[in-house]
């Protein structure tokens, strides 16, 4: 459940700070309490330990991604992303992966979905390569959301330009805008 | 193959019934507990039996428990461990995740449902009000020879007239859109899609993503099981008319409203097949009152708003994963109907249901959380479930519309949970064997 009632202003830039805990008041959802949406939408900022030897793995996994969206461009509509970034890094010898997701669904349900478009593809997920990811998560939702929420580091800050504004929204301007542009070169 | 004998009837038949009563119970120790298991399992009839005899039957009759009352009978912590999150905590728990706040909240419910001595639910459906009354004295002389178990409360179950079909307090026709289960024997009506696997609803079969896991244990209680979400929803059938009146002139003008909260006209007919005007015919014929999608043939809701209440339940072509989210709906109204010329009365009515699902959390929970409470579902901004949806006053709802949608603000609450609990609805081995248990609960 999200908090709508001054989401209004899309042309009003806003910051939200956010206490260590990661919400600003706790509410309960179905896997534990609700990260928040702020001006930057949900989101989440995932960091774990790649396994040893896996580091090629999780980046071949970036082309596969790649192959798969060239190949079907909504093959990842249901998650309702704005953007995806992963990165990768080392700590003291060892190799550390940074999952970064800005959507408009709230995070169970973000990644109920990503456990679902998984399984039914029958891709399997960059996840299996980091340390401490369950091995039954094919059957075990709850335990994949368990790791996602144990490694998510929540923002303490999130600003938004254009806050507020969902996915959904932005094409739909953008197919006015084009569909604008259109009947004015209609009219010459 | 499904077991039929060992799955209870409720989970798979809808029975002819105009009444009904549900009891909750408490046990007060476990021997009494389990001594009412073993007697009353002699009535729980399986889906087998109730369909053999379902023109000569007057009375049917099934149970489950809530977390608390396995406890209570005995069952060893071992096994209540493998029991999922959700129905461990129970309803009562899950509040905040459900919407049930504000006037909702379980600290306003009645009956003890929001108690943790609540262990148990008897589900009665009767032909007509001389078998309740006899089942009803049957069950009370049981319960007398207990010395153990007690009933917290008790509901009775009306039909509202007219009674030659299936509404609300309302007035809305209802039980025209349901999952198939496949291996069920039964058809799905045109539009309704393919049947489901039938581990979506019943424990211990392949679900739509195959084969099934994390089930209770021992094994036994893991087959031909379910979980029920318990709704007590009152209805406030005044305000609904108020509504109705205040924002419809005319009679008809009154009846489009009432569609467009709920995607379907009062008398069944769908929106997305009869826009403008009523088609009781169409709303009666299961052969094409559910054959409809919405991505397709209203994509922007002008027949059907993004935000009714069957548009939230069943998204159909608009939402991901739909076979993962259904549910088979069951239950009864009750409270006195409130004629139609007749302001409000003050006299609680509504429904009275369950929601049976193998996953409390991915089926029911999610329907109440995203689907009826996401105030920002589909995009809509600032609304939520107009039927069902945790309203305070303070939201919207909007109609699309050419050239321009209506906005309606400040939606009333024409409903009130009263009362809800979770349950584990046991197959009929499972029954005997939870009668049958040794004191446990040391290991
Ligand atoms: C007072 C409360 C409620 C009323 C008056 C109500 C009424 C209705 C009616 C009239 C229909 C259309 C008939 C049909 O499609 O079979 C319907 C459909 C449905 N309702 Fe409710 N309902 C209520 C509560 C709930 C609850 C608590 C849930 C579950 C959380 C629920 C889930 C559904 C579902 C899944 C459908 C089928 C939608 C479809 O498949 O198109 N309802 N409801």
């Amino acid at each position: 459940m999200t908090d709508t009632a001054q989401q209004r202003d899309w042309s009003r830039p806003a910051a939200t700070a956010i206490p260590k805990e990661g919400y600003l008041k706790l509410e309960q959802g179905r896997y534990g309490p609700l990260y928040p949406r702020t001006p930057a939408c949900h989101g989440f900022t995932i960091i774990a330990k790649v396994k040893p030897g896996r580091e090629q793995a999780v980046r071949d996994y970036g082309k596969s991604i790649e192959a798969a969206v060239a190949g079907d461009p909504h093959c990842l509509e249901v998650l309702k992303l704005h953007y995806l970034r992963w990165v990768l890094f080392e700590i003291k010898g060892d190799t550390y992966f940074m999952y970064q997701g800005i959507f408009d669904t709230d995070f169970d349900k973000y990644t109920e979905d990503a456990v679902a478009l998984f399984s039914k593809t029958g891709i399997t997920t960059v996840f299996v390569n980091l340390e401490g990811f369950p091995e039954d998560w094919r059957t075990n939702v709850p335990a994949f959301i368990k790791f996602m929420r144990d490694h998510q580091r929540p923002s303490f800050l999130e600003y938004g330009e254009y806050p507020w504004v969902s996915a959904d929204e932005i094409k739909k301007a953008l197919r006015v805008k084009a569909a604008l542009s259109d009947m004015l070169d209609q009219m010459q | 193959m499904l077991a039929f004998d060992d799955i209870q009837h409720i989970l798979l038949t809808r029975v002819p019934a105009l009444t009904g009563r549900y009891e909750f119970l408490s046990f007060r120790n476990a021997a009494a507990g389990r001594a009412w298991v073993a007697a009353i399992r002699e009535k729980v009839q399986s889906a087998q039996q109730a369909r053999a005899s379902v023109e000569t039957n007057k009375r049917w009759v099934s149970v489950a428990f809530t977390w608390n009352g396995l406890r209570a009978l005995g069952l060893n912590v071992a096994s209540l461990a493998t029991f999922p999150e959700e129905f461990r905590q129970g309803m009562t728990a899950r509040a905040e995740i459900l919407g049930d706040t504000g006037a909702n909240h379980p600290d306003t419910w009645v009956g003890g449902l929001a108690s943790p001595e609540l262990h148990a639910i008897v589900i009665l459906f009767a032909r007509d009000a001389v078998e309740r009354e006899r089942s009803r004295s049957e069950h009370q002389k049981l319960i007398a020879q207990l010395n153990g178990v007690t009933v917290l409360s008790s509901l009775d179950l009306e039909a509202t007239p007219p009674f030659d079909y299936a509404h609300d307090h309302f007035g809305y026709r209802d039980r025209l859109s349901q999952p198939i289960i496949e291996g069920s024997g039964e058809e799905p009506t045109p539009g309704s899609g393919a049947p489901l696997k039938p581990g979506e609803f019943i424990l211990g079969y392949p679900d739509e993503d195959g084969p099934p896991a994390n089930l209770p244990q021992p094994e036994i209680l893991s087959r031909n099981g379910s979980y029920m979400a318990y709704r007590r929803l009152q209805e406030h059938v005044g305000a609904f008319r108020d509504f109705l009146r205040q924002h419809g002139r005319t009679p008809e003008e009154q009846e489009l409203v009432a569609a467009k909260l709920m995607g379907r006209w009062r008398s069944g007919a769908p929106l997305v097949l009869a826009p403008d005007k009523d088609d009781p015919a169409l709303g009666a014929d299961m052969q094409r009152n559910n054959d409809f999608n919405y991505k397709e043939m209203d994509p922007h809701g002008y027949a059907v708003p993004l935000g009714s209440h069957c548009r939230r339940m069943n998204p159909r072509d608009t939402a991901a994963n739909m076979n993962r989210r259904r549910m088979i709906r069951r239950g009864a109204t009750y409270g006195t109907h409130l004629p139609d010329d007749a302001s409000e009365d003050g006299v609680e009515r509504g429904i009275a249901a369950f929601v049976i699902c193998a996953s409390l959390i991915r089926q029911f929970e999610f329907a109440q959380n995203v689907w009826a409470n996401d105030k920002n579902f589909h995009e809509l901004g600032n609304e939520r479930d107009p039927i069902i949806g945790n309203q305070d006053g303070t939201l919207e709802y909007k109609i699309p519309k050419r050239p321009i949608r209506k906005k309606i603000t400040g939606l009333p609450a024409f409903t009130r949970a009263r009362g809800g609990a979770y349950f584990f609805l046991p197959g009929l081995k499972a029954l005997r064997y939870l009668a049958t248990l040794g004191d446990g609960r040391q290991s």
